[in-house]
């Protein structure tokens, strides 16, 4: 075991896969030499080498797209998009060909590959650095979409996710790359995709989020009176149903919390669920706290949109009142 | 102060047999007469195959069909110098070079009949489902072969894209990858003159596609893409190169459309009949008949023979085609992920239902 933060967890999950699986590589901008804008590749150019840890050209869809074609073609690339507003210009090669390849090959040929991309807001970023795009990709049948909320799962997850059949968007909170450090165990070990996970168990509600501001619903709710039972998403699709409708079949009451702009966010797909299968358990109506239907704003101004302390207690409450 | 070129660059063009049957012997491939009447018994079986298929679909037998007629040669003369191993990725008009590599032609019929599994290659050759998506498949190829190099394997990757294809970034992306990781492919544009009915001059202000190769450091040649032999050739070579570690190439056949973009274009609205028969007059296969009569290789039977076979072929495969049992419904949903997800099965089990009922 050693105390890791999410970069360190990301670092670690690679190591290991790169160690043992010669098919795996990882490609993108700075991630050789520099070690990644955010380091977490740092130290594996050395250890790996330039065939295995390479810097390519500035250009994402020329990433993702060789990647595909070095997936087809028997390797495991991780291509990382530097920020997670850069991963729009190869959405084509995502939509087009990584999820389709399987099925126009009737299942002969398949694309094992995972693309990385910090994301989401809280840290004084530049434009286009901190947009939410789990829904975007979630939309798209045969794409995986996974979110680490902390170094234990981010570690576990990216195994899972680089061993995954499937071409994976893995989404690193930025925000908590560093601001949650854990015990994580130095050797190998999977957290499996699809599966939410119980982070708290609780009777009066339900309160269900993902990546870094799952921290932030944590430490509210242990300040109010209720007893909630917290779930972490940890992959949005395929989404893990049983575990949130269980869970609301218990407590009646369901908040949802992201940061994701509010429209045809990921909330919106959680409540249909909700309301499918569990909506005669339902004692009030559910409440999501999203970002608002707007750009993410620069710096002076994100905090505004970030859903704080302030706007998750007002929804407890109010799902808490009826 | 200096002011000196540091730079010059020249572009190749190769033809070998011209339109009138005649060979420049000192470029002519090494081609066996066995071979030389292979490549000619594949291009009549290759037209065949496009003008029945073609007729299919006016009688509704088949839906949306892309002819190829008049790229015989290039589609031919490049597929031509693979190996079964090496990879081929062909465009949606490239189904000329799929039936060189052997793609059934029953199969072909079938994904026009709008059955995905037409697109099924079979284990023992790497023939890649074709892009719709105009040019976006030439990274891939790019992609691939860098891992056959990472893997030290001898094995070639080859693309077919348009002229029109070569307007797209994916092209950018391809060659520019594909020179700086210097890796075993050749990108093979089959400039037919038109993209749907944008025309040649309006897609690049270059005075050729292959020169486009100068910029990524990678090999470029114009090539008469009508005559299989000079196709073949510089195919072969740049083949020959990327399995030698000597990197890739661009080759940029000179072609023509002869038909229509698709059975749903009517090309008469935007060039005029003078340029066709124009272009006519260039097409492959009367080129290849002029100059294996003229070597004593072809006469009016074999000429016969070969029509009879390729018809009698063709029309085999179209009643494989024909007795194919449809799809079971259900298939929607195979393939989307390795296994079916829970939220698919119970897509599953909903659609087996509304069908019951």
């Amino acid at each position: 075991m050693t105390k890791m933060n999410v970069v360190d967890a990301v670092k670690s999950a690679l190591r290991n896969e790169l160690k043992k699986d010669k098919r795996v590589m990882v490609m993108g901008e700075d991630v050789g030499k520099n070690g990644g804008v955010f380091r977490c590749t740092e130290g594996l150019y050395d250890e790996f080498g330039p065939e295995r840890l390479v810097d390519t050209p500035l250009s994402e869809p020329g990433i993702v797209s060789t990647a595909i074609g070095l997936a087809v073609n028997g390797m495991k690339p991780v291509a990382e998009i530097q920020f997670s507003g850069f991963i729009y210009a190869p959405f084509d090669q995502l939509i087009s060909h990584a999820v389709k390849i399987r099925l126009r090959s009737s299942g002969r040929f398949s694309v094992p590959l995972v693309v990385r991309t910090p994301f989401g807001g809280g840290i004084r970023a530049l434009e286009l650095h901190c947009d939410s795009v789990e829904a975007i990709f979630a939309h798209v049948p045969g794409l995986k979409v996974v979110i680490p909320s902390h170094p234990y799962d981010a570690k576990g997850l990216l195994i899972s996710a680089i061993r995954d059949p499937d071409p994976v968007i893995f989404l690193e909170p930025m925000r908590v790359y560093r601001a949650i450090k854990e015990e994580v165990p130095d050797k190998e070990y999977t957290v499996p995709l699809g599966k939410a996970e119980v982070e708290q168990e609780g009777s009066d509600l339900t309160v269900i989020s993902y990546g870094a501001m799952l921290k932030d619903v944590k430490e509210v709710l242990e300040k109010s009176d209720y007893s909630a039972e917290i779930i972490d998403v940890r992959t949005i699709s395929p989404l893990d149903t049983e575990t949130i409708i269980k869970s609301v079949e218990k407590t009646g009451r369901c908040v949802i919390v992201n940061e994701a702009p509010k429209t045809l966010g990921f909330a919106a797909e959680i409540i249909a669920r909700i309301n499918e299968k569990a909506f005669f358990s339902l004692e009030a109506p559910i409440e999501r706290v999203t970002g608002y239907d707007c750009a993410f704003p620069l710096a002076k101004l994100e905090n505004y949109y970030l859903p704080d302390e302030k706007r998750i207690l007002k929804a407890v409450n109010k799902v808490m009142s009826q | 102060m200096v002011k000196k070129v540091i730079e010059d660059f020249k572009i190749e063009y190769l033809q070998v047999l011209d339109e009138n049957g005649n060979v420049d012997k000192d470029l002519m491939p090494d081609l066996s007469i066995r071979q030389i009447k292979e490549l000619y018994e594949l291009m009549i079986l290759m037209r065949t195959f496009d003008d029945k298929a073609f007729s299919l679909q006016r009688q509704g037998r088949i839906g949306t069909y892309i002819q190829f007629k008049g790229q015989e040669a290039s589609q031919l003369g490049s597929a031509y110098s693979l190996e079964d191993g090496d990879w081929m990725f062909p465009m949606y008009r490239s189904n000329g070079a799929l039936i060189a590599r052997k793609h059934p032609m029953h199969q072909l019929l079938q994904y026009g009949g709008g059955d995905i599994r037409g697109l099924k290659s079979s284990e023992q050759i790497n023939n890649f489902p074709i892009s719709i998506s105009v040019g976006t498949q030439t990274p891939h190829a790019v992609g691939c072969a860098w891992a056959s190099k990472l893997k030290n394997e001898k094995v070639v990757s080859l693309v077919y894209t348009g002229e029109g294809g070569t307007s797209r970034g994916d092209f950018h992306d391809a060659l520019n990858f594909a020179g700086v990781n210097k890796v075993p492919c050749v990108v093979v544009v089959e400039n037919n003159q038109y993209a749907i009915s944008v025309p040649r001059k309006k897609q690049t202000a270059a005075e050729t596609i292959a020169q486009k190769a100068i910029a990524y450091g990678v090999r470029g040649i114009q090539v008469d893409g009508n005559d299989v032999f000079a196709v073949y050739k510089a195919t072969k070579e740049a083949v020959d190169n990327a399995r030698q570690g000597n990197g890739p190439t661009l080759i940029e056949n000179v072609t023509y459309r002869l038909a229509d973009h698709s059975t749903s274009d009517d090309a008469k609205k935007y060039r005029t009949d003078k340029e066709v028969q124009e272009w006519m007059k260039k097409e492959p296969v009367i080129r290849l008949e002029k100059y294996m009569r003229a070597n004593k290789l072809l006469d009016d039977k074999y000429k016969q023979d070969v029509a009879r076979k390729a018809k009698e072929k063709v029309e085999k495969e179209v009643e494989v085609y024909e007795k194919i049992k449809d799809p079971d419904p259900g298939d929607i949903f195979n393939h989307t992920y390795e296994e079916l997800t829970d939220n698919l099965k119970e897509q599953y089990e909903e659609l087996k239902n509304n069908i019951e009922k």
